[in-house]
């Protein structure tokens, strides 16, 4: 039987992504219970940080150095890489995170190979053969999944799975990047950082989000100062990215991210379904509103009444003046 | 221009109908069907284009032959043809053989551009265009903010949302572009545009048309399969709590500290 390859995406500064760590973590078990082998890949400019990275977690990390991704899409030239190792073994099984460029390469990938792909996994399990656990509809069904045979891809969200490091590291071997490649590449002529751009809210524990009530850009001010406080990233509703408050990459919702954090605190945000089927599978959800009739309160665990620019500030006070 | 534009028709999310039949496809006559929100905005960004550059979209749908009623209201947006793939063998395909299917139905036209949307409602996996742009050897621009086609040089670029803030691609025409609803809203259907909607074209084509064996693609050979579907739990009951904001902070705290977050 073919191995559990887990496919890394790395960070900007060629560390490891934690959707990674995830995902390792996740075909370990995996491994272990189909008697599998679980092997990581990390193709990049500079792979050797984030595979030695990978190595906590997995057995056997294979690095693949491609001068190219410095300055072409990744998604490409990582699925040619990967199907180059893969072959045409049926039996394989691929691990991806369920980011955009996760879904960029799954498909890619599937292309080049016999694999087909369950994307945006919650868990994934072993009773034989893979089964897949994936929200779909908005969030009004739950399906299990799996392959009619015996490899396949897998896209996993962010937080479907705690990353925990292997007891013994594993061996980092370098890859020749292999045949040139048959697929276009696409050119980046320019990489543009945003200010406001930081944690990705697919990755974050802790999300502060805000709505239409936090009123204006000033208000987001206050949304990122809880957020800071709490370790967590900044997130928006689509009202707020509509009114040009705040970067579309904020965006949670139908229309934008979906995520699964810890903690999903929502500042004037009604909860309307476009909203609720980005952040629904949220552990905690805490939501600060002036209406208690907003469609939130049917599903947040806790509906504090009120003004978010008196409730916020003074949940600042108290996080602040908390001991130790 | 040539722009072709992927569309599918999904069940209606605003019915909240969707569910499974006994062979775990789709039950598509419990929910009315409409155009993936996505792909109109995908739409709304290759009329645009045209709009400045000139030139015709065409829409391509691979769905039940019913689909055609779902396709008119795309066309009534201002879309100057369609087609359709429709055949029996495809019912239950899975993302392998729809990519299969789409690609070899764009091998046959000639396009400048491909527009897709990020995902669609019902199965939100977002992987089928990447997979048409390798089949087709064509560049693949994903997460677009931005689409700028120069007909002189035939080139596009492409600014595509990154995680911290944006990428700007160039590629060669054709390509593949996925839309992003960052490229703005889809306009409504004019009266005229409903009006001439009814005698645009839709070609319908069969696997056997685009040169494809049914024992190839479709629902008897897909890759995946629903084992299993469930409502998902309900969440407990919501905690409300009216006060002063103070009160409402303590609150807040003491169930950050209940869960371990903080």
């Amino acid at each position: 039987m073919g191995a559990i390859w887990v496919i890394a995406e790395t960070n900007a500064d060629g560390s490891l992504a934690r959707s990674a760590a995830e995902a390792a973590t996740l075909a370990r078990s995996l491994a272990a219970a189909s008697g599998r082998e679980a092997r990581g890949l990390v193709v990049s400019v500079d792979p050797g940080r984030a595979g030695g990275e990978l190595a906590a977690y997995l057995g056997r990390v294979v690095t693949v150095t491609e001068p190219g991704a410095a300055d072409h899409a990744w998604a490409v030239i990582a699925a040619e890489r990967a199907a180059g190792l893969l072959g045409d073994d049926p039996s394989a099984i691929v691990l991806l995170s369920a980011s955009p460029d996760g879904r960029d390469l799954a498909g890619t990938l599937s292309a080049l190979t016999p694999l087909g792909v369950l994307a945006n996994a919650t868990a994934v399990t072993w009773d034989g053969r893979v089964a897949v656990e994936m929200s779909t509809f908005g969030g009004k069904l739950t399906t299990t999944s799996g392959f009619t045979g015996d490899g396949g891809i897998i896209t996993l969200r962010p937080n479907a799975v705690t990353a925990e490091p292997a007891a013994a590291r594993g061996v980092v071997e370098a890859a020749a990047a292999g045949a040139a490649p048959a697929l276009p590449r696409v050119t980046i002529a320019e990489r543009v950082a945003e200010a406001s751009a930081a944690l990705p809210i697919e990755e974050a524990r802790v999300i502060v989000s805000g709505g239409r009530g936090v009123g204006g850009p000033e208000g987001f001010d206050l949304v990122g100062e809880l957020a800071a406080l709490l370790g967590g990233a900044v997130g928006a509703s689509r009202a707020a990215v509509d009114a040009g408050w705040i970067p579309y990459a904020r965006q949670i919702g139908q229309t934008g991210k979906i995520v699964k954090p810890q903690l999903y605190l929502a500042l004037g945000i009604s909860g309307a379904i476009q909203h609720k089927v980005g952040m629904q599978t949220a552990e905690t959800i805490i939501a600060v509103n002036r209406d208690p009739d907003a469609p939130i309160a049917a599903f947040a665990d806790l509906l504090v009444v009120g003004d978010l620019f008196e409730v916020v500030p003074a949940v600042v006070r108290a996080l602040q003046e908390r001991p130790g | 221009m040539q722009i072709v534009v992927l569309t599918k028709p999904v069940p209606d999310p605003a019915a909240a109908a969707e569910r499974l039949g006994l062979d775990g496809r789709l039950d598509r006559a419990a929910s009315p069907a409409v155009v993936n929100g996505n792909d109109e905005y995908a739409l709304e960004a290759a009329l645009k284009i045209v709009d400045a550059l000139g030139g015709e979209v065409t829409l391509l749908t691979m769905a039940a032959s019913g689909a055609a009623d779902t396709m008119r209201k795309a066309l009534a947006m201002g879309a100057t043809r369609g087609i359709l793939v429709s055949d029996e063998a495809l019912a239950g395909s899975c993302i392998r053989s729809t990519t299969q299917v789409l690609a070899a139905a764009l091998g046959g036209l000639t396009f400048d551009l491909v527009l897709a949307g990020v995902d669609t409602s019902d199965g939100v996996a977002g992987v089928v265009p990447a997979g048409i742009a390798a089949l087709l050897r064509i560049p693949y621009l994903g997460n677009a903010a931005r689409i700028e086609p120069d007909p002189a040089s035939g080139r596009v670029r492409v600014r595509r949302i990154t995680p911290t803030g944006y990428d700007l691609l160039d590629a060669p025409m054709p390509a593949l572009v996925v839309c992003t609803q960052v490229l703005g809203e889809p306009r409504y259907p004019s009266l005229k545009g409903i009006m001439g909607a009814r005698s645009k074209e839709i070609a319908t084509r069969s696997l056997a048309d685009l040169g494809l064996d049914p024992s190839t693609v479709g629902g008897a050979v897909a890759s995946t399969a629903v084992l299993d579907s469930r409502r998902p739990p309900a969440r407990g009951a919501t905690r409300v709590v009216r006060g002063t904001p103070d009160e409402g902070a303590a609150e807040i705290v003491a169930l950050l500290e209940a869960r371990r977050i903080i």
